[in-house]
Formats: C-alpha cells, sequence, structure tokens
C-alpha cells in the first residue's frame, strides 16, 4: 500500500490508513482491476495460443468465404454458394421473424388468459389457472419436442393433407397456403395502408384537442377503423386489383414421388417454424397472463368505485381507468417476457429451425471460428436486450407516477 | 308473567322464532352454482363452453393415460394394436417401467446405485427441516446443506481413492445421466450461484465505482444472452481459455456455466431485497459502529435473504427448467435420457414417444408447481412486518 491522501486533508481525526475508508476503497478497487487484468490477460494468451497449435486463423476473414450448406427457410435469397455471413444474415432474419410471431400472439393469448383468470365464472377461471399453471411448470424444450416429435408427425403424410376451408393444408411437410403475388401497382396499396395509419393518428390527435377545448367527442376508433380497412381496400380496386393469391398445387396422381404438393407453390411453413413459434406462443402466453392479471389485480377497487361515482359506464371505466393504470404495472414485466421469448427462440437449435444460434452452430462446426461466431452471437442478443431494457427505462419515466 | 300475559290483549313472544336455513337458492351447492356458473346467460354459456372445453382437453388424456394404457409388458408386442384392428394403444406405461433405472440414475453402474441413493436420501433429509419454517437449528441445518452436504456427495457420486486404495470406486460423469444430472445441475447452480449473486448484488449497490462498474457489467452480460450460447461457450470456448493439456470434465464445464448464468439472475433477485431494506437500518447498524461486513451480516442480509426466498425459489424453478437445454451439447439429463430411449428398437411403438413425453412432463411439472406452491406459501408467510 503506497496510497496516501494527505494532500488537503484536514488535520483533526488522522486515522490509521487501514482504516481509512477511502484509502481501502482504492486498495481494493486497484485489487479487483489487478485481478481482472490479470485473469483476462491469461485467459487472450492461453487462446492465442490454443489457436496457433490448432492452425485456426481469428479474424473475421471467414466470413466472405462460401459456406457450401443449404436452409430449410429463407427471408433473403440465400443458395449453397452464398457465404457464411449470407447464413448468418439469414440465421438473425429468421430469430426476428419467429421473435416478432411468436410476440404478438403470445400478447393476445396472453391478454385472454389474464382476463380470463379473473373471472368471476368458476369455471373460466379455473382452466385458466391450470392452462398458466401446467404451461409454466413444464420445460420449454419439452414442448417444442411435444409439438414437434408428437404432434406435428403425426399429421398426414406427403401425398396427403388436412384442409381448412380449401385454403389452408396441413401435412408433414408443413402448413401450406395461398401466397399473395405482387403485380406492378400493388405499392399503392401500400402507400394506402401507410396513409391510412398516419391520417388515423392525425385525427386522433385533433380529436383530443378537441375534446379538451370543447368538450365535443368524435368517433375516432370506427373512423380509424374505417381508414385503415377502407383506403387500401379502395386503392386495391382502384389499381386494378395488383394483388392475387397463388394456390399451393396439390397432386393426387401421376407417379408416387411427384404426388403430394409441389415444392415452389404457394407459401409454405415449415414444422420446426410451426413447433417453435407454437409452443414459444403457448409457453410465453402462460407468464404474460399471470402480468395481466397482476396488473388489474394492482389496481385498487376504489378506483372502480370512483369511476361509477363519476357516472362512468364500465367500458369506459375500463378503458379510462383501470387499462392505463394496470398498463403501468404490466409493461415492465411484459417487455422482459418479449425479450425472454427472442432469447428462448435460440432453442430452434433442438428441431433444426435455421435461426441465429442452428446458423451459427453449422458455422462454427465448418469453419471452427468459435471465438468469433459466438462473439456474434452474444453481440447480437446482447444488443437486442439492451435496446429493449433501453425502451423499459424510458417507458417507466414516461409512465412513472407522478406524485404531488 | 304468565298469568299478565294470559289475561292480557298484548301478545309478548317469550321465546325466539326458530331459526329457518337460508333458503336452498342461496346457500349450498345449488346456491353456489348459481351464483358462480348461471348468474346470467351470457355466464351460463360461458360455463357450458368452459366445461365442453374441459372435456375436450380431459377426456382424450384420460383415455390415453389411464383408460387403454398398457401396464405390463416385455417388450413393444405389449404397446402395439392388433394387427389391421385399426384401434389405438394408450400409454405404454411398460416403457416407462422398463427404462425407469435409467430415468432415475442414467447408466450409473447398478452395483453402485445406493450411493446415488444415499445422496438423494440426504438431500430430502436436509432439505426438508430446512424448507420448513418452524423446525430449529436452521443456521446448522443450513450449514450443513450447503458445506457439507456438497463434499459428501461429490465424493459419494465420483468415488474416492484415499492413497491408492479404491475406498468408493470411480463412476465417470460422463456415464451419468437422468434425474441425477439434472438434479446436480440444479442444485449446484443455485448454491453456487447464491454467495456469487449476492457479492455481485453489493457490488452493483456499492460507492466504488470500479467495483459497481464490473458487477453491472457481469450481470447485464450474462442476463443478455440466451442460456443456449452460455452452454456452447463453456463446451466450446472454456477449453480454449485454458493452458494447453488442462481439461475439464463435460459436466464441470456445464456447471461453470449454469453457475455464472444464474448468479447474474441471482445477483438481481438479492438486489431486490436490499433495495427493500429501510435506510434506518443501514444508519442504526453505522451508529452501533458496525464496519460494512458486519453490517452486511449481522443486519442488512439476513432481513435481505429472508424477505427475497420466493426470488430465490422462482430463480431455481427457472433453473430446474433450463437444465434440460444441457442435452443440446449432448449431455443426458431427464428429458435427453427419456428422448434417447425413443431410439431402443425393442420398444420403438407409434405411441412410445407420447408416452416417454408425458412422463418427462409429469416429472417436470410435479417439482415445479410444488416449488412454486412452496414460494407462494413463504411470501404470504413473510407478508408481515414489510410491507406498509
Amino acid at each position: 500500500m503506497t496510497i496516501r491522501d494527505n494532500d488537503g486533508a484536514a488535520p483533526e481525526a488522522r486515522v490509521s490508513l487501514v482504516n481509512d475508508p477511502r484509502a481501502r476503497g482504492i486498495f481494493f478497487q486497484v485489487l479487483l482491476l489487478a485481478i481482472i487484468i490479470f485473469v483476462g490477460w491469461t485467459i487472450v494468451n492461453n487462446t492465442i495460443g490454443n489457436l496457433q497449435r490448432q492452425n485456426i486463423a481469428s479474424g473475421y476473414g471467414f466470413l466472405d468465404r462460401t459456406a457450401g450448406f443449404g436452409t430449410s427457410q429463407s427471408l433473403i435469397e440465400y443458395t449453397e454458394s452464398s457465404t457464411y455471413g449470407d447464413a448468418l444474415v439469414v440465421g438473425f432474419l429468421n430469430t426476428l421473424l419467429v421473435a416478432v410471431i411468436g410476440i404478438s400472439l403470445a400478447t393476445l393469448l396472453g391478454f385472454v388468459i389474464g382476463v380470463a383468470r379473473l373471472s368471476k365464472n368458476w369455471v373460466i377461471g379455473k382452466l385458466a389457472y391450470w392452462y398458466v399453471e401446467i404451461l409454466r411448470n413444464i420445460p420449454l424444450l419439452l414442448q417444442i419436442f411435444f409439438w414437434y416429435f408428437a404432434v406435428l408427425r403425426a399429421v398426414p403424410d406427403k401425398r396427403s393433407k388436412w384442409s381448412l376451408f380449401d385454403t389452408f393444408h396441413l401435412n408433414v411437410a408443413g402448413l401450406w397456403m395461398p401466397e399473395p403475388i405482387y403485380a406492378p401497382g400493388a405499392g399503392i396499396v401500400g402507400f394506402a395502408l401507410i396513409g391510412a395509419i398516419v391520417a388515423s393518428l392525425g385525427i386522433g390527435r385533433w380529436s383530443r384537442r378537441r375534446q379538451e377545448a370543447t368538450g365535443q367527442q368524435f368517433p375516432v376508433f370506427l373512423t380509424a377503423i374505417g381508414l385503415i380497412i377502407g383506403l387500401p381496400v379502395i386503392a386495391f380496386l382502384a389499381a386494378g386489383m395488383p394483388i392475387t393469391l397463388e394456390h399451393p398445387v396439390f397432386v393426387e396422381t401421376g407417379p408416387l414421388l411427384r404426388q403430394g404438393f409441389t415444392l415452389g407453390t404457394g407459401m409454405t411453413l415449415i414444422p420446426e417454424f410451426l413447433a417453435l413459434t407454437l409452443a414459444l406462443t403457448i409457453y410465453t402466453s402462460a407468464f404474460i397472463a399471470e402480468i395481466v392479471r397482476a396488473g388489474i389485480q394492482a389496481v385498487s377497487h376504489g378506483q372502480t368505485e370512483a369511476a361509477s361515482a363519476l357516472g362512468l359506464r364500465s367500458s369506459p371505466t375500463l378503458r379510462l381507468v383501470i387499462v392505463p393504470q394496470a398498463m403501468r404495472v404490466i409493461i415492465p414485466p411484459l417487455t422482459s417476457q418479449y425479450l425472454n421469448l427472442t432469447k428462448n427462440s435460440s432453442l430452434a437449435v433442438a428441431v433444426g429451425f435455421p435461426d441465429l444460434v442452428s446458423m451459427g452452430g453449422t458455422v462454427l462446426n465448418q469453419t471452427g471460428q468459435a471465438i468469433e461466431v459466438i462473439a456474434v452471437w452474444m453481440a447480437i442478443y446482447l444488443s437486442l436486450s439492451l435496446i429493449t431494457s433501453a425502451f423499459m427505462n424510458w417507458y417507466n419515466q414516461k409512465m412513472a407516477l407522478v406524485e404531488r | 308473567m304468565i298469568t299478565m300475559a294470559q289475561s292480557s290483549v298484548f301478545q309478548i313472544r317469550t321465546e325466539d322464532a326458530p331459526k329457518l336455513p337460508a333458503p336452498v337458492s342461496t346457500s349450498g351447492a345449488v346456491g353456489w352454482m348459481r351464483q358462480n356458473l348461471f348468474s346470467s346467460i351470457g355466464n351460463t354459456v360461458l360455463t357450458l363452453i368452459g366445461l365442453y372445453l374441459a372435456w375436450l382437453l380431459l377426456a382424450p388424456l384420460v383415455q390415453f393415460a389411464l383408460i387403454d394404457a398398457v401396464w405390463t409388458g416385455e417388450d413393444r408386442q405389449a404397446c402395439l394394436a392388433p394387427e389391421g384392428s385399426g384401434e389405438h394403444v394408450g400409454a405404454c406405461w411398460a416403457f416407462v417401467r422398463a427404462y425407469f433405472p435409467q430415468f432415475i440414475y442414467g447408466r450409473y453402474p447398478a452395483e453402485e446405485v445406493w450411493r446415488v441413493n444415499i445422496v438423494y436420501a440426504l438431500f430430502a433429509l436436509l432439505l426438508i427441516p430446512l424448507a420448513i419454517p418452524k423446525v430449529p437449528f436452521k443456521r446448522l441445518n443450513a450449514a450443513l446443506f450447503l458445506v457439507v452436504f456438497p463434499i459428501v456427495a461429490y465424493f459419494l457420486l465420483t468415488g474416492l481413492v484415499v492413497g491408492g486404495e479404491v475406498v468408493l470406486p470411480i463412476v465417470e460423469t460422463r456415464i451419468w445421466g437422468g434425474l441425477l444430472v439434472t438434479l446436480v445441475i440444479a442444485v449446484t447452480g443455485i448454491t453456487a450461484s447464491l454467495p456469487l449473486g449476492i457479492l455481485l448484488a453489493l457490488g452493483r449497490r456499492s460507492q466504488l465505482p470500479i467495483v459497481k462498474m464490473f458487477s453491472v457489467i457481469f450481470i447485464e452480460f450474462w442476463r443478455g444472452v440466451p442460456l443456449i450460447t452460455v452452454l456452447f461457450m463453456s463446451s466450446v470456448m472454456l477449453p480454449l481459455f485454458l493452458p494447453d493439456g488442462m481439461t475439464f470434465d463435460r459436466l464441470l464445464r456445464v456447471l461453470i456455466g449454469v453457475t455464472l448464468f444464474s448468479a447474474a439472475y441471482m445477483a438481481e433477485v438479492v438486489r431486490g431485497g436490499l433495495q427493500a431494506i429501510p435506510k434506518g437500518q443501514y444508519e442504526g447498524a453505522m451508529a452501533l459502529g458496525l464496519g460494512f461486513w458486519q453490517m452486511m451480516r449481522l443486519i442488512i442480509l439476513p432481513q435481505a435473504l429472508k424477505m427475497v426466498i420466493p426470488g430465490i425459489v422462482n430463480t431455481f424453478i427457472g433453473l430446474f427448467k433450463d437444465t434440460t437445454l444441457v442435452l443440446i451439447v449432448g449431455m443426458f439429463d431427464l428429458l435427453g435420457q427419456i428422448q434417447s430411449a425413443f431410439s431402443d428398437p425393442t420398444w420403438a411403438t407409434p405411441v412410445t414417444g407420447h408416452t416417454g413425453y408425458l412422463f418427462a412432463s409429469m416429472i417436470f411439472f410435479t417439482f415445479c408447481f410444488g416449488m412454486s406452491r412452496y414460494s407462494i406459501y413463504m411470501e404470504n408467510l413473510l407478508h408481515t412486518g414489510h410491507k406498509r
């Protein structure tokens, strides 16, 4: 210990250096820093030595090399001659796809179950209770296996199908459905949709300001629904119906190998995707249901009573009094559930869905670039989680109770 | 009195009228049903839909798991429907019965299984009194559970050689499996991550900038990545970090990954407890002249940890479920062992998979549901005093 802090120290109450909290603080921090640097240095040193022995060149040069493996699902153009970098991008996009679909479905289902949990009806309440308890107490991986191996393998084989409304078809190869084909001019429909959303937001703001100024109300919700559905439909008809549906082609006769759905027709959701999304949705919805229930219960009963004392009916009470207050409690844990769902989508590797971890695993096995691939994984998941927590903090600050 | 009452035109009741029971429609089973199931038309419809849903889900399950089930048999023949009959056979419990030892002990040698049994028994014997709040000697019990038990269990499970003389034959960890591996990972993960988590939580609340920064980065890093990548890291990257020629047992590598991962979650749970301690407790401790560690050990941590027992149990439930992920890096936990048993041709039937998953679900559900009930019980017990 050579650190002293007697410059400018008050002359009275000189304590021994050992008992000086500042000196001790500095000492322990220097010690911690030294340990971290030593451990880090050892690890780096060992790693460099090990890599040299195994003749693995470190660095990200391998991302430009040809990957040479295909994938069962890709949102971008990807062939066997694409690069390792492309493979990782495909994986990342697939992870995002599963996350976005899973999050939207799980939120819907979770809110329904959460409200059902509070139902005054005993049967509905109990059903929701056991839904939550059973699904959140069984490991997610087991649920994925169940959907993939036990359910989606028990559907008709490749040469037959189950159909719903003659539009959706299910067999062992996946879920087949019509694919929209965009002719030139289809962009107008998209612009109309965006325009309608912007207009609805504008009307919402205008009506709130008018209500604050004059007290007059305006049916914002109905207008918005009308705009969002109506405008694209009008644009669709005006542009001469530029979007058509291409149904998957099902061959029932001919050589055995040709029977079943013809590849490349219609849209297919592969069973790996279905199993993963189903399991993630259902598993997460059980947690969301609990969050929703806790959020609604956190709003004290006095709020409901006060609202009815003001003369509000049950629907505006819910919309204007209960939900805004419940949301304050619900949103933070809800965001962390979203994050969990995204992280849990990495279990895709267990059923072979080409997500980020699965694609990265293949790249890792082929190139041996363990450190680089794992660094990519960690960087992506970490940035997703940091973005989410940044959003959560922002929302918390915005929604925090402003007390007198 | 009597004469007066008889002679008077007034009538005075001298005894209470008999108490009538409440109307049938508002009390008892009928009243309950009217109130909770059929109070309005909408409610009645909901009840009927709910009952129908329950019937849709439960009937096939009971049919499969109990009524149509095959309980005994030597091989797959017992669980196959008669040729061409088109009938469905239910759960093949004979398969689970035949594989039960594997599901519980993995491929642990049969003549050494008593060692695993002793560990299981010791575990239960020490955990149960620890979990019941009224049993005394908590401190001694915790010390036995957290310090003595792991050492004893380590030597019992892996084997013991003293001075070249084999006391307990060595059993390599790669033939461990089933519930044994699940419990070893979950219990080691939680007991090792608790002290680490406490240190990290204290570090995160520390006023020393470097300590605080280190804790924050550590916690956020492990909480931000999925467990799968942690497991990949511990099985692929950890060997790279070590000097040449030094290797780790695979189970140990997984344990290190799981411990660091759950330590981050534990730290956040403990931090919640630390934050809930009123400032007066810190000030009181300081006024008594206690140093930092004395204050933590004697005043703050006992209160904070007691408050976060439910959180710790919930972390444990999460970890227990997450142990299934080790099958992805090639270890055989309970689920992995069951999954691998499906490939045995002696038992390959259309229902083997379903039976195995049902069995696994039941085991995991029993453990996790039991623990979550316990956590709720503790929460209610600890609800006194701190809430205002």
